[in-house]
């Protein structure tokens, strides 16, 4: 097993900002054709170790060695020239250039157009990663975005090839297909630096991890021999409650969807087509899909941003297609979209007046117009209480609450108001273990009380966890409404509607 | 009313002297607005310049030279503003406003002096047989060199954003600093690069004004130009050849306007001398109406940028 040198050796890496330590006395090495794995929670100090191995970030002390030499990459430049390529998890892509603008944008000294056209062609298909040079990105899936991030550390050659959080966005068959991918590119001795917080992937992919938990190693072992429940409690650093959830019976339908249809927002947007499901008092219904499938669409339209024909959302039997946020609000259908800041909450007011800002109707926070900010107040005190939400205070600012502790407060900001149902969009995405399983609990909770709940979510295993039936969005059409218990991970994948183009070439390879 | 006095040939001949300080302003806050800038001090630097050039130009007699120090000019004002946006990340609506009113206060304060001197003339060019043809020679080929830099600057600055790496860098900058900085690109210097060229071509397009189109110096003589350069760039879609355009609609209607005057139409003044930027606008909007013209927005034009490592 060591009878490689190690291509990269980190020691005592160490990096602290004002207030925080990133990374204590990193040590780990990395052989040429080994995968290994990075492993630990959001805030564990991952993303810092990698800027520094690539170049972004300088430490304050500590040691890096590639194939026994120093190395102190001052730029990503320096960091390329060395050999070392990485693929970022929040793509560094340009949407208006097209394929090969952003490939020579990655490159030191990039080939002429045509002849870089010509070896994206070549190279893509080498690896079974197809791409045409000459689309625009902006009009590619997340799964096409990332082969030009791949493709962009391929065409250097790579010794050590950092990979961030690469399939948060992907499909099953496009996970597996990337996997491919990286078990030929060791093979062929390149080093593979996995940055992931998906245990099984990390378990069925890596031969080496290195667990982080608040900027400290603790622990180095070889994936395949431990659960992935031992390397959850690891990185986590306490045992992990499952969520709890009672069987319990269904009522009557609450939401009943028919033929709902609608154009594309926006030009980089999906169309909604023929969108029909009934939701029953009780249930929780999971919505899968892969990025950019019509998700952000269909909350939209189900929250009343996006206005619909009056019959073809039914709340109760009622009509409501026709009404705005705040009509369907009072009737008692209420949303989280999925990005926090912006969407959900406004990033630069404080979380009472975030909870004044949904809550004013349902919780009677306005009188006549003029507001009841005392009431918003105990409000918000009310969900920071209720949701364990860290924060000093409802003064503070949503900006200045973790992504976690934020969207406890967005969504206990929705609970607290008492929904009939409830439609939530990526809840726990960017949010750290614990305070994920906070949230899938507040949600079977808050079905167990009798309400509906459609979680829409990218997440497979949490939408296995909580839904009582499972569908699927495709290019903004909607999968037939299954059970969710006793799903396989095929079948789950062709609700998906599969990887596109890239499996067939595997297939038959 | 003698419609019959206005020549077209003279017409044509003075819409390109019109619009080459449009086109020379235009063009720079393209390329700053390609590196996902947005400089609204236009007119505060063409002013700028205007006064540098017309200083320059009447204390030394070389007009070229006036030119010069006016894109010295305007790349120093533009770098003021520079400094307070990338390095002090300041608003870049308010900075870029600020940088107007105060290229307006220091160039009427340095005109002073300057009030009714003449500056030295700047030399037609002599392009020999080509000035020669009928009609077309007297039209196009009888300018200052001022008017053909600024259709060379046009030609190179749309070859350079389209065909060189340092202008997909540029562009790439504009369209997602996090990502061209990800990539280890310097936003920041790209950026005061792209500011200070911009300026400096403000600049001169204001010495044209006061050194060549009016030649003489008042105060606020570019009069609202800077902003129809702004205009231009919007409704032009960050496009050169269109930038160009639409800054001959406005030279050519500029020009026509005061034709219509002179020859005494019966419509009210006003109503002529707000035309050219009405009917520039009315037009340039209908162009880029057709391509839903969000979506050619440079991604990060206006946005600040802070590097988070």
């Amino acid at each position: 097993m060591n009878d490689t040198a190690p291509l990269l050796r980190i020691e005592g890496l160490t990096k602290s900002y004002p207030g925080v330590v990133a990374n204590a006395d990193v040590g780990f090495s990395v052989r040429p054709g080994r995968i290994h794995a990075l492993l630990g929670e959001n805030g564990a100090g991952k993303s810092t170790l990698v800027k520094m191995i690539y170049g972004l970030v300088r430490p304050d002390s500590g040691a890096m060695h590639m194939n026994g030499a120093p190395y102190a990459p001052a730029s990503p430049n320096a960091a390329r020239a060395a050999g070392v390529a990485m693929v970022f998890q929040h793509f560094s892509l340009f949407d208006a250039l097209d394929v090969a603008e952003n490939i020579a944008l990655g490159m030191e000294n990039p080939p002429p157009r045509r002849a870089l056209a010509a070896r994206i062609r070549t190279v893509s298909h080498e690896y079974g990663l197809p791409l045409d040079p000459t689309r625009q990105v902006g009009e590619l899936s997340a799964g096409e975005r990332q082969r030009i991030e791949i493709l962009r550390c391929l065409l250097q050659n790579p010794g050590l090839l950092i990979m961030d959080e690469p399939t948060s966005v992907l499909t099953p068959q496009e996970v597996t297909i990337l996997f491919r991918t990286l078990r030929q590119l060791a093979a062929e001795g390149t080093a593979i630096l996995y940055i992931s917080h998906k245990l099984e992937e990390i378990r069925a992919l890596c031969d080496g991890a290195t667990i982080l938990r608040l900027g400290r190693v603790v622990a180095n072992c070889d994936p395949r021999e431990k659960s992935a429940r031992d390397l959850a409690e690891l990185m986590v650093g306490q045992t992990l409650q499952s969520p709890s959830r009672a069987a319990r019976p269904t009522g009557k339908v609450a939401l009943s969807v028919r033929g709902l249809s609608l154009a594309a927002p926006h030009t980089f947007g999906t169309a909604l087509k023929r969108i029909t499901f009934d939701l029953k008092a009780g249930e929780v219904l999971g919505i899968g899909g892969v990025a950019g499938n019509g998700q952000d669409e269909l909350l939209a339209a189900l929250s009343g941003e996006a206005l619909a024909p009056a019959a073809s959302i039914m709340l109760n039997g009622a009509p409501v297609g026709h009404l705005g946020p705040n009509a369907r609000r009072a009737l008692g259908l209420l949303a989280a979209p999925e990005d926090r800041l912006g969407h959900a909450a406004a990033p630069d007011m404080s979380l009472t007046e975030n909870a004044m800002l949904t809550g004013a109707g349902r919780m009677g926070l306005s009188h006549k117009g003029f507001l009841d900010w005392p009431k918003a107040r105990n409000f918000a005190d009310a969900i920071i209480a209720a949701f364990d939400v860290r924060t000093p205070g409802p003064i503070s600012t949503a900006r200045s609450l973790s992504g976690g502790n934020l969207q406890k407060f967005v969504i206990g900001r929705e609970i607290l108001q008492d929904p009939t149902v409830f439609v939530v969009n990526q809840p726990t995405w960017g949010v750290d273990a614990s305070a994920a399983a906070a949230i899938r609990q507040a949600l079977l909770d808050l079905a167990a009380k009798g309400a509906a709940v459609i979680a829409i979510s990218q997440d497979l295993d949490e939408l296995m966890e909580i839904s009582d039936r499972f569908c699927a969005v495709n290019e903004g059409r909607l999968s037939a409404v299954r059970p969710a218990h006793g799903l396989s991970v095929d079948d789950i994948g062709l609700m998906l509607g599969g990887a596109h183009d890239m499996e067939m070439r595997h297939e038959t390879a | 009313m003698n419609l019959g006095a206005i020549d077209p040939v003279l017409l044509i001949a003075s819409l390109m002297v019109a619009a080459t300080p449009i086109i020379l302003a235009a063009l720079g806050e393209l390329v700053v607005e390609k590196s996902g800038v947005l400089n609204l001090g236009v007119e505060g630097m063409m002013i700028t310049g205007a006064i540098c050039g017309f200083a320059v130009a009447v204390e030394t007699g070389s007009p070229v030279l006036g030119f010069v120090l006016a894109a010295m000019g305007g790349a120093a004002l533009a770098l003021i503003f520079a400094l307070l946006t990338q390095y002090l990340l300041s608003n870049q609506v308010a900075t870029g406003l600020a940088l107007t009113l105060f290229g307006l206060g220091i160039s009427a304060m340095i005109g002073q002096a300057y009030r009714g001197v003449k500056p030295p003339a700047t030399a037609k060019l002599n392009l020999g047989p080509l000035g020669d043809i009928p009609v077309l020679g007297r039209m196009v080929f009888s300018h200052d060199w001022v008017v053909y830099f600024a259709l060379v600057l046009v030609a190179g600055v749309w070859a350079f954003l389209k065909y060189t790496r340092g202008g997909l860098i540029l562009r790439a900058v504009g369209e997602n600093h996090d990502a061209a900085h990800a990539l280890g690109y310097k936003v920041v210097r790209i950026r005061l690069a792209a500011i200070a060229f911009g300026g400096a071509c403000a600049g001169m397009g204001g010495a044209y004004v006061s050194l060549v189109r009016v030649p003489q110096w008042t105060d606020g003589m570019t009069a609202g130009a800077g902003w129809i350069a702004l205009a231009i760039v919007v409704f032009a879609s960050w496009r050169a050849g269109r930038v160009l355009l639409g800054a001959y609609l406005f030279g050519g209607i500029s020009v026509l306007q005061l034709n219509l005057q002179a020859a005494g139409v019966p419509v009210p003044v006003e109503i002529l001398s707000m035309s050219p930027f009405v009917v520039t606008i009315i037009v340039l909007v209908f162009i880029s109406a057709r391509q839903k013209g969000a979506a050619v927005a440079p991604a990060a034009l206006g946005r600040i940028f802070h590097a988070s490592s």
